[in-house]
C-alpha cells in the first residue's frame, strides 16, 4: 500500500512537467499551425467546384425555360427557341457509346483480373492507361480516319464510337478493381459445386460486383458526357438534327426499325458540349445567353450523374462492412 | 430422398472404369494401422502435390472409410488443406499447381484423363474455412446446384431446398425467410448453409476446410453434432487445428507434418482414439500433447 502511494504521485508529476515542457509547447503550435495550413488549402482547392457551379446557376439559371427543353432552335437572330436537338443528340451519343463500351469492357474486364500474370493480361492494363492518357482530341482524329474518312461523312455512329473510346479505360479498370474485390472464396464456392468458370463469373462474381461495377459505368458515363474535343470531327454538330421527324416520316414510310435506327445513326448529330462550345462563339447575345443554360443542363447532368453513382458506392460499402 | 438426380458415374471412359477393378472395395488397411475391414470411399495413392517447383505434399497414400468422418490435423503449412483440396480438383485453380499419384472414388482414379471434373465435384461437395454464401437468396443459393444440374421444376427444388437445409440443421431457422439473403445471416448460420448447399447435389462425400475456424464455440458445436447426424449418408473428410474437434467428431485421424524439404507427408493414420491416446510415432506424441504445433 506505501509503495502504491509512492508510485501514483511520481507519475502526477511526471505528466505535469511533460506539459510544461518548452518543446511541448512549440510542438504544439506547429501542429495547430500545420492543421491551419492545410485546412486553408483543403479550402482553396474545393472552391473552384462552387465556384463554377454558383456562376453557371447564376449566368444559366435565368434562360432555363420549358422551351428550352422542348423546343429546336431557332435561327441565330431571332430569339427563343431551345436546344431539344442537343439534348437528344446526348442522350443519343451517350447510349451508344455505352452500348459499345460497356460489353467489351466487361469482358476486358474479367480477362484483366482472372489472369493478370498473362502476356495479353500485362498488355490490357498498360494498354487501358496509355488509352486513358491519350489526348481526347487525338482520340476524335482516329475516329474521323477510321469511320468517317471510310464513310463519306460525319455521324452519330462515329461520335459514339470516340466516345466509347473515351469510356472504356475507366469501365475496364473500375470493373476490374470490383472483380477482385469479390473475394475468392466466392468463386470457389460455385466452382466446388461443379459450375463452370464462366457460369460462376456470369452468375455469382457479377452480382456480386454489380453494384461496383455500375457504378463505374456512371462514372464514365458522366466523363464522355461532357466530352467535346472527341466529337468535333466525328459527330460535328447538326442544329437540323431533328429526331422526332427522322422517326416519323420513318414510320410513314413504312421503314422496319432497323432501318431508322440505322438512317439516326448516320446523320450528324449536335452535343451539349459541341452546343455550349459553338453558341458560346456567336455574335448574337440570345446565343450567348444560352450557351450559359446550356452549361448549367451539362453541369447539372453530369454532377446529377457522378452524385448518384457515390451514393450507390457508399451505400454498397455501408452493406459490406455489416 | 430417393430419386437420385443424376447419373452416379463421371467417368465415361472406358480407361478409367478398367481401373476400378483393381481397386475393388471392400479394402483393408495395412495391418500396423490395426484397422478393420472397412469399405473405402476414397483412396490416395502416392500423391505429391508442387507449386511450380515446391513440392507442398509428398508421397501421400492414405484410404478414407465410407460413411465415416476422417480428420487431417497437423501444423499450419504441412500440406492439410492442400491435400484436401487435391480430393476435388480444386488444386487445379492455382496456377502452376501440378498433382502427381492418383486419387480414387469408388475405385475410380479422379486424375484420369477424361474424367468430368463437373460431374465429380458434384459427387465430392466442399465446404470452406470462411462462409462462402452466395450473393442470392437463402432459397437461390441452396437451389444454384441442382440448377446446375438441369433441375428446373418448382416442386423437386423445393423439396431438395428443406431437406437439405434440415439436414443442415437450419430449416426451422429460415423457413419462413427463404428469399432473404444468405448474405444476412449470422457466420455459423451462414457456414451451415453452406453445408446445405453442397449436400443439395447429393454428394457422396463432403470436404471441410476447417469448416469452423471462424466461428464461435456454440456455432462450433452446431456443426460438430450436423456431422454426426449426415455421416450415415456421406463420407466426411475434416481438416481442422483444432485437436479437441479432432478427437470429437472423427473416427479417423490423419497427422501430417512438413518434412526437412518443408514437404508435407503423413507421419500416422489411424482410429483416432488409438492416435490420441496410444500415438506410434514419437512425433505425433508431441504434437497431440500439444508439445509443438
Amino acid at each position: 500500500m506505501t509503495e502504491m502511494n509512492a508510485v501514483v504521485p511520481s507519475v502526477a508529476t511526471k505528466v505535469s512537467h511533460i506539459q510544461s515542457h518548452k518543446g511541448f509547447r512549440r510542438r504544439k503550435a506547429v501542429n495547430w499551425v500545420m492543421l491551419a495550413l492545410t485546412g486553408l488549402i483543403t479550402l482553396l482547392a474545393v472552391v473552384p467546384l462552387f465556384w463554377i457551379i454558383g456562376y453557371v446557376v447564376a449566368k444559366g439559371g435565368q434562360y432555363i425555360n420549358l422551351d428550352f427543353f422542348t423546343q429546336l432552335p431557332r435561327p441565330s437572330g431571332i430569339p427563343g427557341g431551345g436546344v431539344l436537338h442537343a439534348i437528344e443528340g446526348t442522350l443519343l451519343l451517350t447510349f451508344f457509346a455505352a452500348l459499345i463500351a460497356i460489353p467489351i469492357g466487361l469482358f476486358a474486364a474479367f480477362y484483366a483480373a482472372y489472369h493478370p500474370n498473362t502476356l495479353l493480361g500485362t498488355l490490357l492494363r498498360f494498354g487501358t492507361d496509355v488509352l486513358s492518357g491519350i489526348p481526347s482530341i487525338v482520340v476524335g482524329i482516329f475516329v474521323y480516319a477510321l469511320v468517317v474518312k471510310p464513310s463519306g461523312h460525319y455521324s452519330l455512329l462515329s461520335g459514339s464510337i470516340a466516345m466509347a473510346m473515351i469510356m472504356l479505360p475507366t469501365i475496364i479498370r473500375t470493373t476490374e478493381e470490383m472483380i477482385k474485390l469479390v473475394p475468392v472464396n466466392l468463386r470457389e464456392g460455385a466452382l466446388a459445386l461443379g459450375a463452370p468458370e464462366w457460369k460462376t463469373a456470369l452468375q455469382v462474381t457479377l452480382p456480386a460486383a454489380l453494384s461496383g461495377i455500375l457504378t463505374g459505368f456512371l462514372l464514365s458515363l458522366a466523363r464522355a458526357t461532357g466530352e467535346t474535343a472527341p466529337l468535333l470531327f466525328t459527330a460535328l454538330g447538326n442544329d437540323r438534327f431533328n429526331l422526332s421527324r427522322m422517326i416519323s416520316s420513318g414510320v410513314s414510310a413504312g421503314q422496319s426499325i432497323f432501318a431508322i435506327i440505322g438512317n439516326i445513326l448516320e446523320q450528324p448529330v449536335d452535343s451539349l458540349p459541341l452546343t455550349l462550345y459553338k453558341y458560346s462563339q456567336d455574335p448574337n447575345i440570345d446565343r450567348i445567353n444560352q450557351s450559359w443554360a446550356v452549361a448549367f443542363v451539362l453541369v447539372i447532368l453530369v454532377l446529377t450523374i457522378n452524385i448518384v453513382a457515390r451514393v450507390w458506392v457508399e451505400a454498397r460499402a455501408a452493406r459490406l462492412r455489416q | 430422398m430417393e430419386t437420385t438426380l443424376i447419373n452416379n458415374s463421371f467417368a465415361s471412359n472406358p480407361a478409367v472404369n478398367a481401373s476400378s477393378a483393381v481397386h475393388s472395395t471392400p479394402y483393408t488397411f495395412p495391418k500396423e494401422h490395426d484397422l478393420a475391414t472397412l469399405p473405402i470411399k476414397m483412396e490416395v495413392k502416392d500423391l505429391s502435390i508442387y507449386y511450380n517447383k515446391f513440392k507442398a505434399v509428398e508421397g501421400i497414400s492414405l484410404a478414407f472409410p465410407a460413411n465415416q468422418i476422417t480428420a487431417i490435423i497437423g501444423p499450419s503449412g504441412c500440406g492439410k488443406s492442400t491435400l484436401l483440396r487435391s480430393l476435388n480438383r480444386m488444386t487445379e485453380l492455382i496456377p502452376r499447381a501440378h498433382v502427381e499419384g492418383s486419387v480414387f472414388l469408388d475405385g475410380e482414379n479422379l486424375y484420369a484423363p477424361g474424367t468430368d471434373v463437373v460431374e465429380l465435384r458434384r459427387r465430392i461437395g466442399m465446404v470452406f474455412q470462411r462462409p462462402n454464401p452466395f450473393p442470392m437468396s437463402i432459397y437461390d443459393n441452396i437451389a444454384y446446384g441442382p440448377r446446375l444440374y438441369g433441375v428446373k421444376k418448382r416442386g423437386t427444388l423445393d423439396e431438395i431446398v428443406e431437406t437439405s437445409l434440415k439436414q443442415a440443421a437450419l430449416w426451422d431457422e429460415v423457413k419462413d425467410k427463404l428469399n432473404d439473403s444468405g448474405m444476412a445471416l449470422s457466420g455459423g448460420q451462414q457456414q451451415r448453409l453452406c453445408i446445405a448447399r453442397a449436400l443439395a447435389v447429393e454428394p457422396d462425400v463432403v470436404l471441410m476446410d476447417e469448416p469452423a475456424a471462424s466461428l464461435d464455440p456454440i456455432a462450433t458445436l452446431k456443426i460438430e453434432e450436423l456431422m454426426q447426424r449426415i455421416k450415415a449418408n456421406y463420407t466426411i473428410i475434416i481438416v481442422t487445428h483444432n485437436m479437441q474437434q479432432a478427437a470429437r467428431v472423427s473416427s479417423f485421424t490423419a497427422f501430417m507434418m512438413m518434412n526437412e524439404q518443408r514437404a508435407g507427408t503423413l507421419v500416422e493414420f489411424g482410429e483416432t482414439t488409438s492416435l490420441f491416446t496410444n500415438p506410434k510415432h514419437k512425433q505425433t506424441e508431441d504434437y497431440v500433447t500439444g508439445r509443438f504445433g
